[in-house]
């Protein structure tokens, strides 16, 4: 595995400690490593939300997040679903957006800006094929993600979950992709599945260095008055505080079957809902629609409430959850 | 979730735009916008133009995929509402707005609001011109101590050339804001006068919105969110965006040239 040589302090942090406005974090460290890579707090943009360009990545790490993830990254210039494409419903997000992406040839402007990031940058790439995946490894490593997440679990492309729900079909791909990449790789798992624990097994056993789930919840919901789909897309996934109990049991069904560490995601929105995610055996937290319950700053939000806890509980150590 | 609402009625305004009178209450504050869904055809964002306390409206270019489908739309079709989303104009008296196009239908409800201030008002032609025939807009502008001056490309109404000659020669020290809307080539244009000239600038943008509620990113321009920070970004936010009147996202989220996303929407 490569040795990573991460260890960022985001420009908020180090401003808000200049300014003493944050408490000495001597007493209580949200520091944590993650594939050996050094995070400064555990929370992370998940993929998906505001990811689009190196300027919005900024803006989140300015906001206290750990590390972030890019949109998912495709093979060629694709569109997505039309509108609407993500409603709010009673406790979460609802969405159908279908993976646009301007294609990874034509990110090149992008990808040579990774590097103002201050934290770790999570890649996150998908395919229709095993090769897409190869292909786009191989080309986005030499501008040097952190890790490499693997979407194989979209629930909104035609053929997206495919690979994220078949045992088979996953082994085949994480093991071309780890011996394409020199870059730690996370496939991020779906809970649209028979066995989440299985597929799980499969990644650890092919080589995967880490998990990341889960992606949304599929669900196919119309609208009360007008006796249509709500999406234009015609079914979506569900995301935020509705699915937060069923992320927890997912992340401890994958904890209890493997020893990679796991990007635990689903419904987390405050500090309380961060700690029973890494309770259920998570090592870092995922982020996504809480930036619309709570606003670009909730990564500053959460941290500031785990540490209330920690200092209730009399831990000192985020690592010791 | 989106509020179900119903066409009361369909105005022709020009021979490339239509305003839908949609039943329904709507707390709105002008420059804020709402995202408007036409079943089975697309949900798009819309500023209000016309609003009345049972019923309000929005004005729509006939372009891209609504010159296939709009005339489909009947009186009494059901629609969906989400919103209003966005941030809004800040009210000041004493100022001028410079419309371009459709750039006059967000500048409608401000007019409402706003005295003793100048409209300049700018379209190709004089059959481009929007709510030319409204008699209540301009007894609104005379009621609330405003003037209005019309400006076209061939001169066919008003005054013969462009929306920022007319500011460049009207602008003085004791404007308050000057507030635009239009297309972004403009926008830049007027902004960049106002920074000349010393005086504040308000300016509506617009960029291709896929959520409304500033998660997706879609309609990033720099840093900020058209549609969350947005959609009026006033002069201190406007310096800091390089991207402004120079570059633009496609649906696909690849930045191109505004140019090439102009010929993109207007597909």
């Amino acid at each position: 595995m490569l040795k990573s040589s991460f260890s960022y302090k985001s420009e908020v942090d180090s401003k808000m400690e200049n300014e003493g406005s944050r408490k000495p974090t001597s007493r209580f460290s949200l520091d944590t490593n993650f594939c050996e890579i050094e995070l400064q707090n555990p929370l992370v943009l998940a993929s998906g939300v505001l990811g689009v360009s190196v300027d919005l990545l900024k803006r989140v790490v300015a906001n206290g997040a750990g590390a972030v993830t890019t949109k998912s990254i495709g093979p060629v210039e694709r569109e997505g679903h039309n509108n609407p494409t993500v409603v709010e419903i009673e406790n979460g997000l609802y969405n159908a957006v279908g993976l646009p992406t301007p294609g990874y040839l034509n990110m090149d402007e992008e990808f040579k800006r990774w590097s103002e990031i201050k934290v770790p940058l999570i890649a996150s790439i998908y395919g229709s094929s095993i090769e897409d995946y190869v292909e786009i490894t191989e080309y986005i490593q030499k501008y040097k993600p952190a890790i490499i997440e693997l979407n194989i679990s979209c629930p909104n492309k035609e053929d997206g979950m495919v690979f994220g729900t078949s045992p088979n079909l996953t082994k085949e791909l994480i093991t071309a992709v780890k011996a394409s990449s020199s870059i730690p790789i996370m496939p991020k798992l779906t809970p649209n599945c028979d066995n989440i624990a299985e597929i799980a097994i499969v990644c650890e056993g092919a080589g995967a260095d880490a998990i990341c789930a889960i992606n949304t919840v599929q669900k196919e919901i119309l609208h009360p008055k007008l006796k249509v789909p709500l999406l234009a897309y015609g079914k979506g996934g569900i995301s935020g505080p509705i699915i937060k109990k069923i992320a927890l049991e997912k992340v401890k069904e994958i904890r209890d079957a493997v020893e990679i560490p796991i990007l635990g995601i689903g419904g987390i929105t405050h500090g309380k809902d961060a700690v029973e995610m890494l309770k259920a055996g998570a090592n870092l937290i995922g982020i996504g629609s809480g930036v619309y319950f709570r606003g670009m700053d909730v990564f500053k939000k959460v941290c500031n409430e785990i540490e209330q806890i920690m200092k209730k509980e009399g831990i000192k150590s985020i690592n010791e959850i | 979730m989106h509020q179900t609402c119903r066409i009361k009625q369909i105005i022709r305004e020009t021979p490339k735009a239509v305003t839908l009178i949609i039943n329904g209450k709507i707390n709105y504050k002008p420059g804020q916008f709402i995202m408007l869904w036409l079943l089975g055809i697309d949900e798009k964002p819309f500023v209000i133009s016309y609003l009345e306390a049972n019923k309000f409206g929005v004005t729509i270019e006939e372009k891209g995929i609504f010159t296939k489908e709009i005339s489909k739309i009947k009186k009494g079709t059901k629609v969906g509402i989400r919103g209003p989303y966005g941030n809004g104009f800040e009210i000041k008296n004493n100022s001028i707005i410079v419309a371009g196009g459709l750039g006059m239908a967000p500048a409608l409800s401000l007019i409402k609001k706003i005295k003793n201030s100048t409209i300049i008002q700018g379209a190709k032609s004089k059959k481009y011109l929007l709510y030319l025939k409204n008699k209540d807009l301009l007894k609104i502008i005379e009621k609330n101590n405003n003037k209005i001056i019309y400006c076209t490309d061939d001169g066919s109404f008003g005054i013969r050339g462009f929306v920022t000659n007319v500011l460049k020669e009207i602008i003085t020290k004791q404007i308050k804001t000057v507030y635009t809307c239009g297309p972004e080539i403009m926008l830049r244009k007027v902004f960049d006068i106002c920074e000349k000239n010393k005086i504040e600038c308000q300016a509506s943008l617009e960029r291709f919105c896929k959520c409304g509620i500033g998660i997706c990113g879609s309609c990033a321009i720099n840093d900020q969110l058209v549609c969350k920070d947005g959609p009026v970004f006033d002069s201190k936010q406007l310096r800091k965006l390089t991207e402004l009147g120079k570059f633009a996202r496609l649906k696909s989220g690849k930045k191109v040239k505004i140019e090439e996303y102009y010929n993109y929407r207007s597909k």
